[in-house]
């Protein structure tokens, strides 16, 4: 038992110390360009971990992360935006000149200041979330209903956003590659790789804050209103108040996600809020496996990758490849690729391995059996080891599928192992 | 006379114009068990509903330790110290046998406490004692869905005493349990009266002569007369209503 | 009064196209508790088949019959997309019942899959391939029980598929060869032309009212007069509702439950089939075109409330005659010397799209007074 412990622990130790050299590493290893994916990838993550608390862990399915993504992604842009704009005519950012705008909007003033955007990042759609989330809750709106209210809420800001020329630059959006952070370029190589950096520091931050979030009874309490909400009110929980905190606290983290993608990818634009970015990152989540936070880190990564690998060879089969996606992960593997891990999916596996290969190895046995009845007849069908052949593929389809019985027996809950009596209460 | 823990003064509920409760009044005394009877559709399930703020009563009121409950969430009024057990046991499936005794037990139930704020070691204790009461002390890891159905019954119970309330609201505690666990359901239900005030609501005859408590009958949302399990088994309109049939069903 | 009566109009118009839209989607979350996020393909589809028919009726051999072809397309729309929605319910979501988020989600593959469908795949091989599929399932219940008994059942029943794969075959070819437009992959916007009789506006007491859009409300009303008698007076209809309420009892009591969730869907995705046909009158048809109407849906799904035929056209027009009245700005035509702040506040909300911003911030303070909508369930059930 505590052998076992330690070395689970020293897999842990060389896990950590694998993922650590990755991301140090990474800078020299992959082309700028790759370099540049990988860390609007895992700002993605940072938006997947945010969505796995809400739907993986507590049930809430948001189909409008991408508000608050945008939100955050806006704040650093307009910070970025108003920080290089002193040299420029009336001291206002340029696109406002196209629309004959004088003056900043009120609204801009406060984002002059590093430390007000570096807190407006998360905190406004934080607090965006939480407000929309709490009216909804409130009134015990959930399921279904929630889903598509998010969804009309995203479309709702996305055309709000649209429209707005003359306060953010509509449709277009606010570009951040020309702007400069500490007497650099945005999109200068160094930058970047000091914001994958940093990206990959958020990442893990952030998912050993969820970590603890959900491992202690809060997390409980969470599934808790997941499986059975009103049951938990009985027990003296008020599930509005927990899930306007969660919902909150996803929402935050998708403005951080939405900041760090905004630098890396060079603008924040109403795109952000398209209805399809906001599903898609709910699908990351869902292969990855609701309910573990690696699998949403994950998910979001690999899927964002075999998207970009898929668009620049074939562009037409994206879409049928992710609609795929979407039946394949919600019909077959519900648990997501982690879940199914952790679950009794590699057990069930390989157990059917083991089970084909014992009938594999039957089928030869009876072969190679036949086969020894023949070769009395004809005597030189033994001298190409037929037999041998035979009895060693046995071999191997019995040894399989015993590894596979043993591996399913693993998953099995416990049951008296150590000699206990059944108890009826 | 003490004045009453619990009290429903006229409640009657419309659904859309079927009135599933009409000018019910029932009061509980501090500490008694008392057995709920009646037909199917008498209202049974309605009237657990408004005490625990599930269904708004129509016209009436309910007063609980000298205040209304009326207009109160069901989370308040479970922190007042109503606890329930509902008709089929429901218990966090996903969350182990622990896990379900340690959110019944945990106090204060906000989620600030919940994530600074680690069990105290009274608490822990607690958790362990009620697992040894409903005997489930090996299962404490196990998933609360791999339970039997018998042990969710048990395992519900354990949280709703955990939750420490003074009024206990069990509906059909008995359900799909052995004739062996029903009477230690009962032995556990009157071990817990004294202490707590037991309301149960039961089909099962045996078992409510087994509680040895006064008995209410309800018909058509309405209390149709109180008394002990031998005077109400007397009374003609009951036997009329509900034991006629009754008896015949279990043949 | 004019004024007024104007604004009326508009508002129903738009309503009218919004309740046609929804009604489809209404009906299947209503009966079965599912959001199909693909409800805006089958629209599209819907759509697509108007445009594909009235190419046909522009063939020499048709041209007379030229002005009726929304005749046929309305049918015809309902059973492509019919057939769409039901080969969706036998394949995915009859595997996800009792799980809605999951639905969600599925559905919204089958969106991704259908909308990059039209973007690929020629029409007329599309048209080819729904041919051969309606054909498929349609002959088996066509030809007589009797032949599908017995040994050469399995035979027939590939000599049927055979014959459905001709005929589609034929088809595709057929249009691929005499109709040039749509014997290519295009994704582009097309433009369906409405006959001559559907064009300009019909005058009446000093107002023009544009004929499609009557056209359109006409539609509608028949569509909800329909629905609403199939589902209350029709023997099907009593057996949907019965499966909504109990399933497992309507199970037992010898109801095809199975055979009730086809037809419940069927009759859904039909409907957004002929709200296609509405659409594509309106303006152009995209492969992005259900994605402009489904949000709209479910505001209409929210307001109106679950299982309630009135709930979903009451907020049908609730929201078209608000949509109007914000986005059109007719407040400021009203009164207009009301004050300068207030006036400013209805001009910026007065575009299309701000004014579904304003429609969406007044639901949300709907419902926190009436949270489950306009006409909410009652009783024991609701939340079990």
């Amino acid at each position: 038992m505590f052998q076992s412990l330690q070395q689970r622990r020293w897999l842990l130790v060389c896990l950590w110390v694998l993922i650590v050299a990755a991301i140090v590493a990474a800078p020299a290893i992959l082309p700028v360009f790759r370099l540049n994916l990988l860390g609007r990838f895992l700002s993605l993550a940072i938006v997947a971990l945010g969505i796995d608390l809400i739907w993986g862990f507590t049930g809430l399915l948001s189909l409008g992360q991408g508000i608050f993504f945008a939100l955050g992604g806006y704040a650093a842009a307009m910070y970025l935006q108003l920080s290089n704009a002193g040299d420029l005519p009336n001291g206002i950012p340029e696109f406002f000149g196209l629309y004959g705008v004088k003056e900043l909007p009120f609204f801009w003033h406060p984002f002059a200041s590093p430390w007000f955007t570096l807190v407006a990042i998360w905190l406004i759609p934080g607090v965006l979330a939480g407000v929309l989330g709490g009216l909804v809750f409130r009134n015990r709106i959930k399921g279904v209903y929630f889903s598509i209210l998010t969804q009309a809420a995203l479309l709702v800001f996305y055309n709000f956003f649209n429209g707005q020329q003359k306060l953010i630059n509509g449709t277009n959006g606010l570009q951040t590659p020309a702007t400069k952070l500490f007497g650099q370029y945005v999109g200068s190589d160094l930058m970047q790789r000091w914001f994958f950096w940093v990206t990959a520091v958020v990442v893990i931050l952030i998912w050993a804050l969820l970590r603890w979030v959900v491992r202690g009874r809060f997390g409980d309490v969470l599934i808790a209103i997941r499986d059975d909400e009103p049951r938990l009110r009985f027990a003296g929980y008020n599930p509005t108040l927990f899930k306007t905190l969660v919902f909150g606290l996803a929402g935050a983290l998708a403005g951080i996600g939405g900041a760090l993608y905004t630098v890396q990818s060079g603008s924040a634009s109403p795109q952000f809020m398209e209805v399809p970015m906001s599903i898609d990152m709910v699908i990351w989540v869902a292969v990855g496996g609701r309910g573990t936070l690696v699998g949403a880190i994950l998910g979001a990564v690999v899927i964002n990758f075999a998207k970009s690998l898929v668009s620049e060879a074939l562009p037409e089969s994206w879409l049928f490849i992710q609609g795929g996606l979407f039946i394949l992960v919600v019909t077959a593997l519900p648990e997501g690729v982690i879940g199914w891990f952790r679950g009794e999916g590699p057990g069930n596996w390989l157990n059917r391995l083991g089970y084909c290969l014992n009938i594999l190895g039957n089928w030869l046995i009876r072969w190679g059996n036949a086969l020894i009845r023949q070769s009395t007849a004809f005597p030189w069908l033994n001298s190409l080891g037929i037999n041998t052949l035979g009895n060693w593929l046995i071999g191997w389809g019995h040894a399989l599928n015993s590894v596979g019985i043993v591996r399913r027996i693993g998953t099995y809950p416990r049951l008296e192992l150590e000699g206990q009596v059944e108890v009826q209460p | 006379m003490r004045s009453a823990l619990l009290e429903l003064r006229q409640i009657t509920v419309s659904f859309d114009g079927f009135l599933a409760l009409r000018d019910l009044n029932l009061s509980l005394q501090p500490g008694e068990l008392r057995a709920v009877i009646g037909p199917n559709g008498a209202g049974k399930t309605t009237f657990l509903d408004v005490i625990t703020g599930k269904t708004a009563p129509t016209d009436g009121d309910v007063v609980f330790k000298g205040r209304s409950l009326l207009g109160r969430p069901e989370h308040r009024i479970a922190r007042l110290g109503i606890g329930r057990k509902f008709q089929s046991p429901r218990v966090f499936e996903k969350l182990s046998v622990q896990e379900n005794l340690a959110l019944a037990v945990s106090r204060p139930k906000q989620p600030w406490s919940l994530l600074f704020q680690r069990l105290t070691a009274g608490q822990r204790d607690q958790v362990h004692h009620l697992m040894s009461i409903v005997n489930l002390q090996n299962r404490a890891d196990w998933a609360a869905g791999s339970l039997s159905h018998g042990q969710k019954q048990w395992l519900e119970i354990a949280m709703l005493v955990g939750q420490d309330p003074d009024l206990l609201l069990v509906d059909e505690p008995v359900a799909g349990l052995t004739d062996e666990e029903t009477d230690l359901t009962a032995d556990l239900l009157k071990s817990l009266a004294g202490d707590h005030t037991v309301l149960v609501i039961e089909h099962d005859m045996e078992f409510i002569r087994r509680l040895e408590s006064p008995v209410t009958v309800l018909h058509q949302g309405h209390v149709l007369c109180e008394g002990t399990m031998d005077q109400v088994q007397a009374d003609p309109r009951v036997i009329e209503v509900y034991l006629g049939t009754s008896e015949e069903e279990n043949g | 009064m004019q004024l007024l009566f104007e604004s009326l109009f508009n508002g129903v118009a738009i309503g009218s196209v919004l309740l046609m839209a929804a009604l489809g989607l209404a009906i299947v979350f209503g009966l079965m508790g599912v959001i199909n996020l693909a409800h805006g393909e089958l629209i599209m589809l819907g759509a697509y088949t108007t445009y594909v028919v009235q190419l046909i009726f522009k063939l020499p051999a048709l041209q007379p019959l030229y002005n009726c072809y929304v005749l046929v397309a309305i049918p015809l729309a309902f059973v492509v997309s019919g057939v769409v929605g039901i080969l969706l319910e036998r394949t995915v979501i009859r595997r996800l019942y009792g799980s809605p988020l999951e639905t969600l989600l599925a559905t919204w593959g089958v969106s991704l899959i259908l909308q990059q469908f039209v973007r690929s795949v020629p029409m007329a091989y599309a048209a080819g391939l729904i041919l051969a599929l309606v054909s498929g399932f349609g002959l088996p219940l066509l030809l007589p029980s009797g032949w599908f008994a017995g040994a050469r059942a399995r035979l027939i029943r590939l000599g049927s598929w055979a014959f459905s794969a001709f005929l589609g075959v034929c088809l595709a070819g057929g249009l691929a060869s005499q109709i040039d437009r749509i014997a290519r992959a295009d994704a582009r916007n097309v433009d369906v032309t409405a006959p001559q009789w559907m064009r300009g506006g019909l005058e009446m007491a000093d107002m023009t009212f544009p004929v499609p859009r009557l056209v359109i409300i006409v539609m509608t009303v028949m569509a909800v007069v329909g629905v609403s008698w199939f589902l209350n007076r029709s023997v099907w209809g009593m057996r949907i509702r019965a499966v909504t309420q109990n399933r497992s009892m309507s199970d037992c009591l010898g109801i095809p439950t199975e055979t009730v969730d086809v037809l419940t869907f069927g009759i859904g995705s039909g409907l957004a089939g002929v709200a296609g046909v509405a659409v594509s009158l309106l303006g152009s048809v995209g492969p992005n075109v259900g994605g402009s109407y489904i949000v709209g849906c479910f505001m209409v799904v929210v307001l109106g409330g679950v299982g309630n035929l009135y709930g979903t056209v009451l907020a049908s027009f609730a929201i078209g005659v608000l949509t109007d009245l914000i986005g059109a700005g007719r407040l400021l035509s009203v009164w207009p010397d009301m004050p300068a702040p207030l006036a400013s506040a209805v001009e910026f909300f007065a575009t299309t799209s701000m004014a579904q911003v304003m429609v969406f911030a007044l639901i949300v303070v709907f419902l926190q007074f009436r949270p489950a909508g306009l006409f909410p369930q009652k009783g024991r059930m609701v939340e079990a």
